[in-house]
């Protein structure tokens, strides 16, 4: 066992893990941030991105034992209490989801598209989201969200968004 | 699914982690990136007894200048590579080739140099660094050696890296010439079916020197080096097409359910002369 000490959506965590632990694993069964899924075995869908130190990583593709001494912001932490992240905001405006299983892993692969882009094209929305596959929407209210979310934090005081 | 127990070592120095490799025996595996190695883990099509986690050396990290080359640290990250300043700059090929690697999030995690250790023949890096000419530092028990790109790579998932050494860093002559990688593929995200790395120096509107690499033509990336003699001396369209005719020569294409031989060939032909086009502006 290896004890790690990781920072999750602003509160700190230490534990104990095995090292073959999934970060994903460690963060659905060891501290309950079930917001976050799996959806392949293969690294390939997205549904599991997650911030780590601030940029888009796949939880399923990064031992726990990895994130000692980081940080990590999972779907759960993006409101500020029950104000809404912009992303968010925007996914439900546009009606960016219809079962939601990808919407966890869009949301933050979105998040971290803006944050190093914040005025994206079509083609680098989908370009930004090529590693997220969503298996209901056909995209194209995927990308009319994250357009959306781009102009509502150009709009007003950029919040939340690392 | 979830992979084999195993142990793991967090190394802070090149001399700890060669220490761990050599402690762990013949089932110790260095992990940088993880993203080729851990989906490996998960479908357990390798079981490790110990991973030894190179990713956090502080001499493994960042791109430096050299004065007549640069050198970057394998551990650098796909994101950090096609980012940086030194690489867009002196060998802006590999920013080209690191920026069509799968997609953001793996790139943020996923090295440089474990994919060029990692050595699948679908990969877009190593012919990008045989196109640039790349020479690499290994770390082993005896000291260290520096191996030449063409003896680099040696077959399938095989290079000069022995299991008990360790790329430290690769280092890139400088080069302002033209470039472009091309990659053909069939969806977002996926791997090179075929793909072409070029640099050209053209001259007055003339060819004057080329170097092309390869992506999934062989067992190994390869230089197509009887295109890079037939270009010498062209200036137009016409003549990048008719030296590109010879980019399957000698090249070992094999079918898989992605492709037949015989197409990856006619790829072959086809990408390489729009990437020579592309890199010389001709
Ligand atoms: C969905 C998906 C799509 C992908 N698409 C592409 C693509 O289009 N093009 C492409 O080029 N790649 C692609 N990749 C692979 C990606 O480039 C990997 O990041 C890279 O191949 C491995 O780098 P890593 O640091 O993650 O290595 P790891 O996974 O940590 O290691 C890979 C192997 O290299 C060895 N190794 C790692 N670092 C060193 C070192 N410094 N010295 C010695 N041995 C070392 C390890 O022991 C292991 O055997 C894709 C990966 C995934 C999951
Ligand atoms: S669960 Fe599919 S990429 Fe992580
Ligand atoms: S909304 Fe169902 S997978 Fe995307």
């Amino acid at each position: 066992m290896a004890h790690i000490s990781v920072k999750v959506d602003g509160t700190s965590y230490q534990g104990e893990v095995e090292p073959r632990k999934l970060l994903v694993h460690w963060l659905r069964e060891d501290i309950g941030r079930v917001g976050t899924v799996v959806g392949c075995d293969t690294s390939n869908c997205g549904a599991c991105t997650v911030l780590l130190n601030g940029r888009s990583v796949k939880s399923c593709s990064v031992l726990a034992v990895q994130a000692d001494g980081c940080e990590v912001t999972t779907i759960q932490g993006l409101a500020d209490g029950n104000d809404w992240h912009p992303v968010q905001t925007a996914f439900k405006e546009c009606h960016g989801l219809q079962c939601g299983y990808c919407t966890p892993g869009m949301v933050m692969a979105a998040v971290d598209l803006l944050s190093e882009n914040p005025t994206p094209s079509e083609s680098e929305i989908r370009e930004g989201l090529e590693g997220n596959l969503c298996r209901c929407t056909g995209y194209h209210n995927i990308v009319k969200s994250v357009s959306y979310a781009a102009d509502l934090m150009s709009a007003g005081p950029a919040k939340g968004a690392k | 699914m979830i992979p084999v127990e195993f142990d793991y070592v967090k190394a802070t120095s090149i001399d700890q982690a060669l220490a761990a490799l050599k402690s762990g025996g013949e089932d110790s595996k260095i992990i940088s990136g993880g993203q080729s190695l851990l989906p490996v883990l998960r479908l357990r099509m390798a079981e490790p007894s110990v991973l030894v986690d190179c990713g956090g050396i502080d001499e493994m990290l960042g791109v430096r200048d050299d004065g007549d080359s640069i050198t970057i640290g394998a551990a650098t990250t796909h994101h950090g590579v096609m980012s940086n300043s030194l690489v867009q700059k002196h060998a802006l090929l590999l920013a080209q080739a690191t920026a069509t690697v799968a997609d953001p999030a793996i790139r943020h995690r996923g090295t440089t140099g474990g994919a060029l250790a990692h050595a699948d023949p679908a990969s877009d890096i190593p012919a990008a660094a045989l196109a640039l000419d790349t020479s690499f530092v290994i770390a082993g028990p005896g000291g260290r050696r520096t191996v030449a790109a063409k003896d680099f790579f040696l077959d399938y998932f095989t290079t000069a890296v022995g299991p008990d050494e360790i790329l430290v860093s690769f280092s890139i002559p400088k080069c302002d010439w033209g470039s472009s990688y091309s990659k053909f593929n069939r969806t977002a995200q996926a791997w090179a079916i075929v793909g072409v790395a070029a640099v050209v120096n053209v001259q007055g509107g003339v060819i004057k020197e080329a170097r092309i690499g390869l992506t999934n033509m062989a067992p190994t990336a390869v230089r197509a080096s009887t295109v890079e003699a037939a270009l010498v001396g062209a200036s137009s369209p016409a003549d990048i097409t008719a030296a590109a005719m010879h980019a399957a020569d000698g090249t070992r294409a094999t079918s898989d359910l992605h492709a037949q031989a015989d197409y990856r060939e006619h790829l072959a032909r086809v990408i390489t002369a729009r990437a020579v086009r592309a890199a010389s502006g001709i």
